[in-house]
């Protein structure tokens, strides 16, 4: 087990290259100029863009241009936008936040998902197997951005539950609301999967067994069939990250939450390569850790699963 | 020049903000006057996109901060006049040598005082190639700015402690109007020094300062209080003016609506149709200095020499104004007439060929029939604009008008970003017609024409070209008597409306809307509250 | 899965118990050695068309497909006709679902968007599939440095957020933006997602009795991966799949409202509904149907993805 976790620590060297590689290209290929657009409608002085843009070694080509990102991380620079702010004292400011949002979000994800998941599959085809079909399938095809507008008219603006945006420190109580919509933008493929899953384990063998042994139900249900439906919902809940961050740009936006999921799509939309590079190395460290943890979970969760050899 | 930034490269969805909630407890006063000296204002900003330098500040969200904090020779008042602020007197008799006197004693807020010097070496500061200032152009008609070596400005002279001289390179009789912008404010000597530190925490000569060290919380708000030191006439009748910090402007409309926020001076385009109506007259809707169009490019096939011309006319023509700003708008925008603004002195309804503003299918189909015996159209008509900026809906309108009415493909052309539409625009590489807009720097006809349409000008991207043009707006620029010179400057404009080098729209309306807890809410020239007159 | 072991067993040649004809089972045990091969997949099929539910989804799956197709047979108007003067108009005979802000029939809008929501949500679905499942399966499957390399390469792809590959992609092909581009922009940074799930679902079967079994009996370990591992792990995918399917028609919606999406002259519910949403407090309905489409849409691939999931898992056919 240490030496299978030592060994997917040095995989993230790899994988954190090829990420800002990747990215770095992506963000040089896009079309425009970002000096350009500093200047807004009236444009720019071409004397004063030229100068911004060797600042930025933005007339190097690609390759260059990347290397030195790569020696501003070994010497701890990760940078400045082009409003001259350094990239770590956003990310400082931005990550705890948008953290806070997630995690709050996943929890509600995980508790109501696999609690109505579970429910629905114990009683296939029930009532309320239907009517938590119908409850995700409007979830699945609402876009977030109505499920976010919906939320604040309703909960912060008529009925006055929650603060309608998002106040600068972002306490844990205000981000509930905006943690719910972005919670209930993810949980239908958690319900869905945790539904399928018990369905399959209920007629496990496993669980034949237990009846057969004159285990109770609850006990059954617990320790059989939860642990076991768990598996591939832990996956997904993992992989649900990438969707969060969607989720975040838009949440963020209409909630004013000071987080990563706006400033990152602020610095697509400006071309800021060292700013864009950066919350992405920042996600690929996170989701490697949280596979990590998954993997580990893994083998937690089905002692068929054996990692080491 | 400033332009809508919100409306552009940051678009309606980006910027990052939040709230912090400070002093906005219920309102304990009556709104009818009965203020709280004290009370500090919530008003709605987005983050400064640069420090907060007045010559490299081009855009709203960093340009309110600095006209509350800064003070210049004038001021604008709500109807855009010019008042003396730091100015004891602008004096010239050629438009072109400028003798200016300050008033005694004006100070910065940590006591430095506001000498000649003061203006002198930030205008210095400011033009300087090398120091890279995105508003330096603003300095471009003083002898000895240069675009492309370091060079100091020679037209300027420091006379004694309260005076200066200015030479420009040719007579402006609006130059003493521009001396409001911010790129023209003073600056304390710190911030010469190192300018980095300074645009962090700036300190300012205006009504307002900032709230110590740290009043800037980046993507969150930014506090200021009032200036002791200040002695001009915008006297703070409150007692500070938090900005603060929205990603989108429906963001802060839903705070306004829920009572988190005092003063709103966008209102979101979802909420056009509705915020008169939920607002009463705690509303604005007023017209603005903001011009709005589309340009096609001299070059582009079938838009030149007498073709040109009678496709540019029907182009127009096909455009049912009117019904697109009281639709897609709902009344906030107001059809177009000129090409300026109605709040700028010199602005007319009635000049001579403006008929081709007015929606006449009839005569748009007879010229654009006449234009195909020329050489006949093909293809399909397009607008650029960049996605970003909240402009899909009224250029799918537009092109819906043109298509119904003279019968040809029209659609509008979606760039995904500002940066995207503005390279193809500077490289003239784009191939459609483009929007574009203008929102004035100053109030004087001249900025809404000179910096366009002129040969060859910073902002000229359509590749306009008119002797006839260029001559009256010289004539005009050097012409003391404004009246005189606004007729020149109409005459410029009655070519313009023959050669359509861009197409007037609208003007956008400044909107807004207050809570009930504030009263004194007035919205200046540039669509910008006046916040020192607020109470609450 | 047992039950379906085709492939002959040498031990069956040693008799080690009583002969067929020896004993009095025979009737119940025999073989019927007259009736057609069978296998996983026709098994499925013959489950899944004794039920309602694969009918009724089958249906409205073809009849979207037809719509898509077809569009003109479904409405005389012409969805770009617009006319300012009727913006916002409630249902009328003229037009039974009333107009949208600019003066569309909602209507004629709908029917001739189905085409490019249906295209980005089946081919985004297909993309994404396809190389989750080859890399979820082989990494789960083989291990080691395969596993190691392919996870990887996964968490590349996924580490970057969808939406900036997808302003990244449909900004690169500006001027080639359509369906085919934005589902490429949504599959190809989806897809680790289906490969991780597949992976931990495959990793829990590859140990099961009966691959340890089928390897004893000397089966291929590709064959083994292909007709005992796969179909045991397939159905979390199919789940997931069906519902990413819905993904994808709400991710082009999502797109289009932070302004990297299909451009507006490209009718698709997607564009209908991020335009409509600006429009919420004054004409609701015009985000209401296409939504309805949309959702209506997605309940039959779901539901149809639990009847191919049901039929494809030999258990489930079991318990009915």
């Amino acid at each position: 087990m240490v030496w299978y976790i030592l060994r997917r620590v040095l995989q993230v060297i790899p994988v954190f290259l090829g990420a800002t590689l990747l990215i770095y290209f992506m963000v040089f290929a896009l079309p425009g100029d970002p000096i350009a657009a500093l200047g807004g409608d009236r444009g720019l002085n071409p004397a004063v863009a030229d100068a911004i843009r060797s600042r930025y070694h933005l007339d190097e080509p690609f390759i260059v241009q990347y290397f030195y990102y790569l020696q501003g991380i070994f010497t701890g620079n990760l940078g400045t936008t082009f409003s001259g702010q350094p990239v770590s004292e956003i990310l400082a400011r931005t990550l705890p936040v948008t953290f806070r949002l997630a995690i709050i979000a996943i929890v509600i994800e995980a508790v109501a998902g696999i609690l109505i998941g579970l429910i629905a599959g114990l009683r296939k085809n029930g009532a309320f197997d239907t009517v938590s079909l119908l409850f995700s399938l409007v979830l699945i095809s609402m876009p977030i951005f109505v499920l976010a507008f919906l939320a604040q008219f309703v909960f912060a603006i008529q009925l006055g539950w929650a603060r309608t945006t998002v106040s600068g420190e972002a306490p844990f109580s205000e981000l509930i609301l905006p943690a719910f919509v972005l919670a209930f933008f993810v949980v239908a493929n958690v319900i869905r999967l945790t539904r399928t899953s018990v369905i399959e384990n209920l007629d496990a063998d496993f669980v034949r067994t237990a009846t057969a042994k004159g285990l109770s139900r609850p006990r059954i249900i617990r320790v059989h069939v939860l642990r076991n439906s768990l598996i591939p919902v832990v996956t997904l809940i993992g992989t649900d990250f990438g969707l969060l961050i969607v989720g975040a740009t838009v949440t963020e936006g209409i909630f004013n939450v000071p987080g990563v999921g706006n400033t990152l799509f602020k610095a697509i939309l400006l071309s800021e390569a060292p700013t864009v590079v950066s919350f992405v190395t920042v996600f690929v460290i996170v989701y490697l850790i949280s596979n990590l943890l998954v993997d580990i979970l893994y083998a937690f969760l089905d002692p068929r699963i054996r990692y080491g050899k | 020049m400033r332009t809508f930034k919100i409306a552009s490269a940051a678009g309606g969805l980006v910027l990052t903000a939040a709230l912090v909630l400070t002093g906005c407890s219920a309102p304990d006063a009556g709104d009818n006057g009965g203020g709280n000296s004290t009370a500090v204002i919530t008003v709605n900003g987005s983050e400064p996109q640069n420090p907060l330098i007045p010559t490299n500040t081009n855009e709203v969200g960093g340009g309110k901060i600095l006209d509350s904090i800064f003070a210049g020779l004038v001021y604008y008042d709500a109807t855009g006049a010019p008042k003396n602020d730091v100015a004891e007197s602008i004096e010239t008799t050629d438009s072109q040598n400028y003798t200016i006197t300050l008033k005694a004693d004006q100070k910065f807020s940590n006591g430095e005082a506001v000498t000649a010097s003061s203006f002198v070496d930030a205008w210095n500061y400011g033009a300087l190639l090398s120091n890279e200032q995105l508003s330096s152009y603003f300095f471009e008609s003083i002898e000895g700015f240069s675009y492309d070596e370091d060079s100091e400005l020679s037209g300027l002279a420091v006379v004694d402690d309260t005076t200066f001289t200015v030479k420009l390179k040719q007579p402006e009789s609006d130059f003493p109007l521009r001396l409001g912008y911010s790129a023209f404010f003073p600056l304390p000597a710190e911030a010469l020094a190192d300018p980095a530190a300074f645009g962090e925490n700036p300190i300012g000569n205006g009504p307002y300062m900032l709230d110590g060290e740290g009043a800037w919380q980046h993507d969150v708000s930014l506090k200021v209080i009032p200036n002791p030191e200040y002695t001009g006439d915008r006297v703070p009748q409150n007692g500070g003016v938090d900005f603060i910090f929205y990603a989108t402007q429906d963001a802060a409309y839903a705070d306004l609506q829920g009572g988190n926020l005092d003063v709103l001076d966008a209102v979101p385009d979802s909420a056009f149709a509705s915020f008169e109506d939920e607002f009463g007259d705690r509303a604005i809707n007023q017209p603005a200095a903001v011009f709005q169009s589309f340009t096609i490019p001299q070059d582009a096939p079938h838009f030149a020499g007498d073709e040109g011309k009678l496709r540019r006319a029907a182009i127009s023509m096909s455009i049912d104004r009117k019904q697109i700003t009281d639709v897609i708008f709902e009344g906030t925008r107001t059809p177009a007439t000129d090409f300026t603004s109605p709040v700028i002195d010199g602005y007319s309804d009635s000049l001579k060929g403006a008929d081709v503003l007015k929606f006449n299918p009839d005569e748009a189909k007879k010229l654009w029939a006449e234009a195909d015996d020329i050489s006949p159209w093909d293809g399909q008509f397009q607008i650029s604009y960049n996605a970003d900026g909240g402009h899909q809906g009224w250029v799918e309108a537009v092109s819906n008008s043109i298509k119904n009415t003279l019968g040809i493909e029209a659609s509008g052309n979606p760039y995904p970003t500002f940066a995207a539409i503005r390279t193809e625009i500077t490289d003239r590489t784009i191939k459609t017609a483009f929007r574009t807009g203008w929102q004035a720097d100053y109030p004087a006809l001249y900025n809404f024409l000179g910096p366009i349409y002129a040969t060859d000008a910073g902002s000229n991207d359509g590749d306009y070209s008119s002797a006839e043009f260029d001559g009256l707006l010289r004539e005009g620029a050097g012409e003391p008597d404004i009246t005189a010179a606004n007729k020149l400057f109409q005459q410029a404009q009655e070519i313009l409306l023959k050669d359509l080098p861009a197409t007037p729209l609208w003007y956008a309306n400044a909107t807004g809307a207050y809570s009930q807890g504030v009263s004194g809410v007035q919205f200046g020239w540039n669509s910008v509250p006046i916040y020192h007159e607020i109470t609450k | 899965m047992e039950s379906n072991q085709s492939s002959p067993s040498p031990l069956s040649e040693t008799h080690f118990v009583a002969s067929l004809d020896e004993t009095p089972l025979q009737a119940t045990d025999s073989v019927a050695e007259d009736s057609k091969p069978s296998n996983l997949y026709i098994d499925a099929w013959r489950d899944a068309r004794r039920r309602p539910l694969f009918w009724i989804s089958g249906v409205f799956i073809v009849l979207v497909i037809v719509v898509s197709v077809f569009p003109g047979l479904f409405t005389q108007i012409d969805p770009r006709l617009c006319d300012l003067g009727l913006s916002n108009n409630g249902a009328s005979a003229a037009h039974i679902l009333g107009t949208t802000k600019q003066g569309c029939d909602v209507y004629a809008r709908i029917i001739f968007g189905t085409s490019t929501s249906l295209t980005v949500g089946i081919v985004a679905t297909v993309i994404n599939t396809s190389i989750g499942v080859i890399f979820g399966a082989l990494g789960g499957f083989f291990g080691r440095w395969v596993d190691a390399i392919l996870s990887r390469i996964g968490d590349i792809f996924f580490a970057i957020p969808y939406f900036l590959a997808a302003v990244v992609i449909m900004s690169v092909f500006v001027q080639y933006r359509n369906v085919f581009v934005i589902a490429l922009a949504i599959g190809a940074f989806s897809w680790p997602g289906t490969a991780r799930i597949l992976r931990g679902q495959v990793l829990s079967v590859k140990n099961a009795d009966y691959v340890t079994s089928a390897t004893a009996l000397g089966v291929g370990r590709l064959t083994i991966l292909w007709r005992h591992v796969l179909p045991n792990s397939i159905a979390p995918v199919i789940v997931v799949t069906t519902i990413g399917l819905a993904g994808a028609i709400v991710a082009e919606a999502t797109l289009s409202f932070l302004g990297v999406g299909l451009p507006p002259s490209v009718m698709s519910w997607g564009n209908d509904i991020s335009t409509a949403q600006r429009d919420l407090r004054n004409n609701p309905m015009t985000l209401v149907w296409p939504s309805i489409a949309l959702t209506s849409t997605v309940l039959a691939f779901v539901v149809m993805g639990e009847v191919i999931r049901d039929a494809l898992d030999p258990k489930a056919r079991a318990r009915r």
